[in-house]
């Protein structure tokens, strides 16, 4: 797999490897593309488009995937989130937030010894689920999700 | 020019600890300024992190990142001294790239 | 001096209350802060917060405008080829280690008490021909600019990190303008009647979530001194003492002082020396 892993971040020059994974029915076109920005994703308007875009729709619930955020954000414009997971072999992940106007934030690949695991800040225009949805080697998805609420008010600190 | 980026690398065990500020105005697209008028959106799309001539991260983002980005990643198997390169391109074709090495 | 002041406050204090009414119908007073120890939920919300503020400080984008102010402060060249090298914040030409939190100080050459970032502008001026009228037009940042002085006084505050405030009460004219800003701080005025003194005066007050220090307590000034220049996270900007205080002055509905104003520095001495002997923790992040 790690060798796959690489030729797949390599892109361009690892054509031959590709093609082989693809004949095996390892990749589908979709994923040999993941340099180029996934529009489709990033422009969906609901977590289920944009999942549907990542091509991970049925992902199942899993308890590997570890959110850390707050519980209430002092500020929707700067929320620290941490995410990862402990599910074997995982080589992606995004971070979505289901009440945001276009709610995919984020999307990772890991190769080469990255830990799959990202620390990011968000806006959150209000209280929203934060989702996470991890991939493996095997092409499965995962996700999991954890609610932030955001408060308004204060003076300059 | 975008201003440079800041980047902190340091082992930790056998695992090296990325850290990045990246100078953006990561704007959504729905801000309207002071006229009324849509700010349009221009936001980091891409970002790469190579690890002693290996590429280990390939992100996209979208409008949501946080203003001057800040990014966090763990490398296993780096080593102290080795070269980080860290890239960023936006939906406008502006980019940076910026580099330091892994300190003990 | 201190007759000439309360004329003053009372000259600013009226028109502040005609500039309300001429603009908008006054709304009610707003009530005092009420006591902290009130909710124990606000406990938690704060807890809360804090948990997430180191996580926040530890990579605070505050970086990126030293960063920006370090390359003016060494690389940039007046019209006439000088540079920042030649300003003197204090502690001798070209010296910025520890500067920060040696001001507000008396200095000789313009026969006046300045705060940092007042001295940093001035410099500016001076060696780098930037114009005073220009920087007045935008004192502030804002999320479409955070000017290059506020980024050449982050890098200033940033290097005085870890440091003990020190501001010096020696010379004359420092103590009396500490006790100006001692005597602003009390004044009651505006169509509130209010003062800094009522949010700030008494230990344990706070206005919604946040917690206010009384700023006649050594170990609670430094809590308003501490975090500024600070990252706005709303906007993504750095603000400084300068507004900061500007901003108490609009929250109380007294009219805002001219930037660099007398005042401020006065304030900000009696602030900055009521803290001394704290540590100074570098730029912030506020909310």
């Amino acid at each position: 797999m790690d060798a796959l892993r690489r030729t797949l971040l390599k892109g361009a020059g690892a054509t031959g490897a590709i093609a082989a994974a693809m004949a095996a029915g390892v990749l589908k076109p979709s994923q040999v593309l993941a340099a180029e920005w996934n529009r489709a994703a990033f422009d969906a308007k609901d977590v289920a488009g944009a999942l549907k875009g990542l091509g991970g729709a049925g992902a199942a619930d899993n308890t590997g995937i570890v959110i850390k955020a707050p519980d209430i954000a002092e500020n929707g414009a700067v929320v620290p989130v941490d995410v990862s997971s402990s599910i074997p072999n995982t080589l992606f992940l995004a971070v979505l937030v289901d009440k945001n106007p276009l709610p995919l934030s984020a999307a990772f690949d890991f190769a080469n010894g990255a830990l799959p695991e990202l620390a990011l800040r968000l806006k959150l225009g209000q209280t929203s689920l934060v989702e996470v949805v991890a991939k493996t080697a095997d092409g499965k998805f995962y996700r999991a999700k954890k609610e932030v609420k955001v408060t308004v008010g204060g003076c300059g600190g | 020019m975008a201003d440079p980026m800041k980047i902190r690398a340091q082992m930790k065990g056998d695992t090296a600890e990325v850290r990045v500020l990246m100078s953006h105005a990561m704007e959504t697209g729905q801000r309207k300024d002071n006229a009324g008028a849509t700010v349009p959106a221009h936001f980091i799309q891409s970002i790469t992190v190579d690890v002693g001539g290996k590429r280990v991260i390939q992100g996209q983002t979208g409008t949501a990142v946080s203003r001057n980005p800040v990014f966090g990643f763990k490398v296993k198997g780096a080593k102290a001294g080795d070269k980080v390169v860290i890239n960023w391109v936006d939906n406008k074709g502006d980019k940076r790239t910026d580099e330091t090495t892994i300190a003990a | 001096m201190k007759q000439r002041l309360s004329t003053l406050l009372v000259a600013a204090a009226m028109s502040a209350a005609f500039a309300v009414h001429a603009q908008q119908p006054v709304k009610k007073p707003v009530p005092p802060p009420a006591k902290a120890a009130a909710s124990a939920k606000q406990g938690g919300i704060t807890a809360e917060f804090e948990k997430f503020r180191e996580v926040l400080e530890e990579d605070n984008p505050a970086e990126l405008f030293e960063a920006r102010g370090e390359d003016i402060w060494k690389h940039k060249k007046g019209p006439d080829g000088a540079s920042m090298a030649q300003c003197d914040l204090g502690l001798g030409a070209g010296v910025v280690k520890g500067a920060y939190v040696q001001m507000p100080r008396w200095f000789a050459d313009v026969g006046q008490v300045m705060d940092a970032e007042r001295r940093v502008v001035h410099c500016m001026v001076k060696y780098l021909g930037y114009k005073e009228e220009d920087i007045r037009k935008q004192p502030f940042s804002n999320v479409n600019k955070t000017p290059d002085h506020v980024s050449v006084i982050t890098y200033v505050a940033g290097q005085s990190r870890n440091l003990k405030i020190a501001a010096p009460q020696k010379h004359p004219k420092e103590k009396e303008t500490y006790e100006i800003g001692k005597e602003i701080f009390a004044y009651r005025a505006g169509p509130y009647d209010f003062s800094c003194a009522t949010c700030h005066g008494e230990d344990g007050k706070r206005i919604r979530t946040q917690d206010l220090p009384n700023l006649r307590k050594p170990d609670q000034a430094i809590r308003a001194y501490q975090g500024w220049p600070g990252y706005r996270m709303t906007g993504g900007f750095m603000l400084t003492q300068q507004w900061r205080m500007n901003d108490c002055f609009r929250q109380q509905r007294f009219p805002e002082p001219g930037y660099l104003s007398d005042s401020i520095t006065a304030l900000l001495a009696y602030m900055t020396a009521t803290a001394n002997g704290q540590v100074y923790k570098g730029p912030g992040i506020k909310r």
